[in-house]
C-alpha cells in the first residue's frame, strides 16, 4: 500500500477515535476511559505522522515534542482544582497560538508573492483565528489569576475601534490574497490581530469568564481546523471542529444560564453595575432573622432533607472539604443530603463539581438545576453557602434586571439558610429579597470560618 | 471538486457530529469535556510536525519547533489534567 494512502487510514482511525471517546466522556462511569481513548488516538496520529515523514532535523523535533510533553505534564499535575479555568485558559491559547504558528511557518515556506485565493484564505484565516485566540486566553488567563482587574475595562469608543480594526484586518487580507503578499503586511496583520484578541477580552467582566473561556476552547478547534485547511489535513480539520462544536455548546449553555446573549456577554460589560442607577442600600429598612453556628446546626441535625447549594464564595474560602464533612454527619443522622449545582456556579463551566468531586463527594449527590428545583419545595432546608444572584427570586419578576435568569428555587424550601458574609449583592449588583423571607435565616460571617463551627456544633447536637 | 471544497464537507458534517455528541454531556462532567477537548485542539502538534520536518531554512524550523512545544504543551497537559479530574468522581457507596 501507498504510504499516504497508510497514514490518511491511520488518521481515520485516530478521527473515529475521538469521537467515540468524545461520547465516553458522556457519562461519569466511562469518562475517564473515553479521555484515555482520545489521548491514545492523538498518540497514534503522531507516531503516524512522524514515521511517515522525510524529517530532516530529528533533534530539533525531538527537543520540541520533549520540552512541551513536559511542561504540559507539570503544569497539569500541579495545577489547584481552583485554578483549573486559568489553566484551560493557557491550554486554549497555546493550542490556537501553534495553529496560527503552523499557518505563518506555511506563509513563510511560500514566500509570499502570490499565494492563489486558496492558499491565501486558508493561510491568513488560520493566523487571524489562532492569533486571536493566542492574545484573548492570556488575557483571560490574566483575569483570572489576579494578574490584571477581573473588572471590565473599558473606555470610551472601545467598539468603534474593535468594528474599525476587524474591517481593516479584513481589507488587508484582502489585498494580500488579491494583490500579493508581502512579508510586512502579513507581520502588521497578525500584530493586528493580537490587538484584537486583546480588546475583545478585556471589556469582559470575571463573573462573565465561563463564557469567555468556552468561546475560546471553540476558537480553538477552529484554528485547528484552518490550519487543516492550510495543509490540506482532514485530521486537523476533523478534530478542529469537534472540539470548536463542543465549545460552541458550553458558550451557549453559559449564556443560556446567565439569561444573556453572547453579544451582550461580548459588548455589556456586566458587572460594571454601579453606574447604572444609584447604588442601592442593601436591607435598608427590612428586617433579617439572624442565627449563629448553634441554631443553624439544630435546624439542619433535626432536619429529614437538606439541599446544600454552594457558589463560588464556596471554592474561594476553600470550604469544600468543610462542606463535605457536614454532609457526612448529617447523612450519618439519617439526613438526605444533595447538592444543587447552578450552571455559572464555578468560574468555567462544571467547575463546581470538579470542585465537590476533589473534596470527595460523590457525584450521585450533585444535581443540576432542572433535576433538582422541583425538589425543593418538599425540602426542610436549603443551605446556601457563598451563592447569590442565582438564588435571587427576583428573577421571576419581569421588571428586575436579572428577570428570565434561570435559579433555583430555594425559597420554596421550608427553611433557607444563607451563609454569606454580609448582604452586599451580587455581580448584578442587586438586593437579594431572598434575605428577608420569614422562613430564611442569616448565619452571617466567612465561609470557611463559619463553616468549621457549623460542623463542629452539628457534632455536638 | 478541489481539496478545498472536500475539507469543507468534512468539515461541516464533523461540526453536526461533534454537536450530536456533545450535546448529551451532563453538566457534571462539563469541565472535564472543555479540557479533554481542548487536549483535542492540540491536534495542531500534527501540522507542527509536518512544517517543522519540511523547513529547510531557519525562520521555518523555528517556526515549526515553537508550534511543537505549544500544541504538545496543550496535548499532555489537557489529557494529564482531565484524567486528573476524572479520578476524583466517584460514585457514592450503596449503603
Amino acid at each position: 500500500m501507498n504510504p499516504d494512502t497508510l497514514l490518511q487510514l491511520v488518521y481515520l482511525l485516530s478521527a473515529t477515535l475521538f469521537v467515540f471517546g468524545l461520547k465516553r466522556l458522556g457519562s461519569p462511569a466511562t469518562a475517564r476511559q473515553g479521555n484515555r481513548m482520545a489521548a491514545l488516538a492523538m498518540l497514534i496520529a503522531i507516531v503516524a505522522t512522524l514515521v511517515e515523514q522525510e524529517i530532516l532535523n530529528w533533534q530539533l523535533i525531538a527537543l520540541g515534542i520533549i520540552l512541551g510533553s513536559l511542561i504540559g505534564a507539570v503544569a497539569a499535575r500541579t495545577v489547584k482544582m481552583t485554578d483549573m479555568p486559568q489553566l484551560v485558559g493557557i491550554f486554549n491559547g497555546l493550542g490556537g497560538g501553534a495553529s496560527g504558528v503552523v499557518a505563518a511557518a506555511e506563509f513563510f515556506r511560500l514566500g509570499g508573492g502570490d499565494l492563489g485565493v486558496e492558499a491565501g484564505i486558508t493561510i491568513l484565516l488560520s493566523t487571524l483565528i489562532g492569533t486571536v485566540t493566542l492574545s484573548g486566553s492570556f488575557i483571560a488567563f490574566g483575569k483570572l489569576q489576579r494578574f490584571i482587574s477581573g473588572a471590565p475595562l473599558t473606555f470610551p469608543f472601545s467598539r468603534t475601534l474593535n468594528a474599525v480594526l476587524f474591517v481593516a484586518i479584513l481589507v488587508i487580507a484582502a489585498t494580500q490574497v488579491t494583490g500579493g503578499a508581502t512579508v510586512t503586511m502579513y507581520l502588521v496583520l497578525t500584530g493586528l490581530a493580537l490587538v484584537l484578541g486583546i480588546l475583545l477580552v478585556t471589556p469582559i467582566g470575571g463573573a462573565d469568564m465561563p463564557v469567555v473561556i468556552s468561546l475560546l476552547n471553540s476558537y480553538s478547534g477552529l484554528a485547528a481546523s484552518a490550519a487543516g485547511f492550510v495543509l490540506g489535513n482532514m485530521i486537523l480539520i476533523i478534530s478542529g471542529a469537534l472540539v470548536g462544536a463542543a465549545g460552541l455548546i458550553l458558550t451557549n449553555l453559559m449564556c443560556k444560564a446567565m439569561n444573556r446573549s453572547l453579544a451582550n456577554v461580548a459588548f455589556g460589560a456586566f458587572g460594571a453595575a454601579d453606574s447604572t442607577g444609584g447604588r442601592i442600600t442593601p436591607g435598608e429598612g427590612k428586617t433579617v432573622r439572624d442565627v449563629d453556628a448553634e441554631q443553624a446546626a439544630m435546624v439542619l441535625a433535626y432536619a429529614q432533607s437538606v439541599i446544600v447549594v454552594p457558589g463560588y464564595g464556596l471554592a474561594v474560602a476553600q470550604a469544600q472539604h468543610d462542606i463535605r464533612k457536614l454532609s457526612d454527619l448529617l447523612q450519618e443522622r439519617g439526613v438526605t443530603v444533595k447538592f444543587a449545582i447552578h450552571p455559572v456556579a464555578g468560574r468555567m463551566p462544571g467547575h463546581m463539581n470538579v470542585l465537590l468531586a476533589e473534596a470527595d463527594v460523590p457525584y450521585t449527590q450533585l444535581f443540576d438545576l432542572d433535576e433538582i428545583n422541583d425538589e425543593f419545595s418538599t425540602t426542610d432546608v436549603a443551605l446556601i453557602v457563598g451563592a447569590n444572584d442565582v438564588v435571587n427570586p427576583d428573577a421571576r419578576d419581569p421588571s428586575s434586571v436579572i428577570a428570565g435568569m434561570p435559579i433555583l428555587d430555594v425559597d420554596r424550601a421550608r427553611n433557607v439558610i444563607v451563609m454569606k458574609r454580609s448582604l452586599s449583592p451580587g455581580f448584578a449588583g442587586i438586593d437579594n429579597p431572598l434575605f428577608y423571607l420569614d422562613r430564611t435565616m442569616m448565619f452571617f460571617g466567612d465561609a470557611k470560618g463559619s463553616m468549621v463551627d457549623l460542623v463542629r456544633e452539628t457534632k455536638e447536637v | 471538486m478541489g481539496e478545498l471544497m472536500i475539507g469543507l464537507y468534512v468539515f461541516v458534517l464533523a461540526v453536526m457530529v461533534g454537536f450530536e455528541v456533545i450535546t448529551k454531556v451532563p453538566p457534571t462532567l462539563h469541565t472535564p469535556l472543555m479540557s479533554g477537548a481542548n487536549a483535542i485542539s492540540g491536534i495542531a502538534v500534527i501540522g507542527a510536525l509536518v512544517v517543522a520536518a519540511q523547513a529547510g531554512e531557519t525562520t521555518g524550523q523555528v517556526l515549526g519547533v515553537a508550534a511543537i512545544v505549544m500544541a504538545m504543551v496543550n496535548v499532555v497537559g489537557g489529557f494529564m489534567v482531565t484524567d486528573r479530574m476524572l479520578e476524583m468522581f466517584k460514585p457514592g457507596q450503596k449503603k
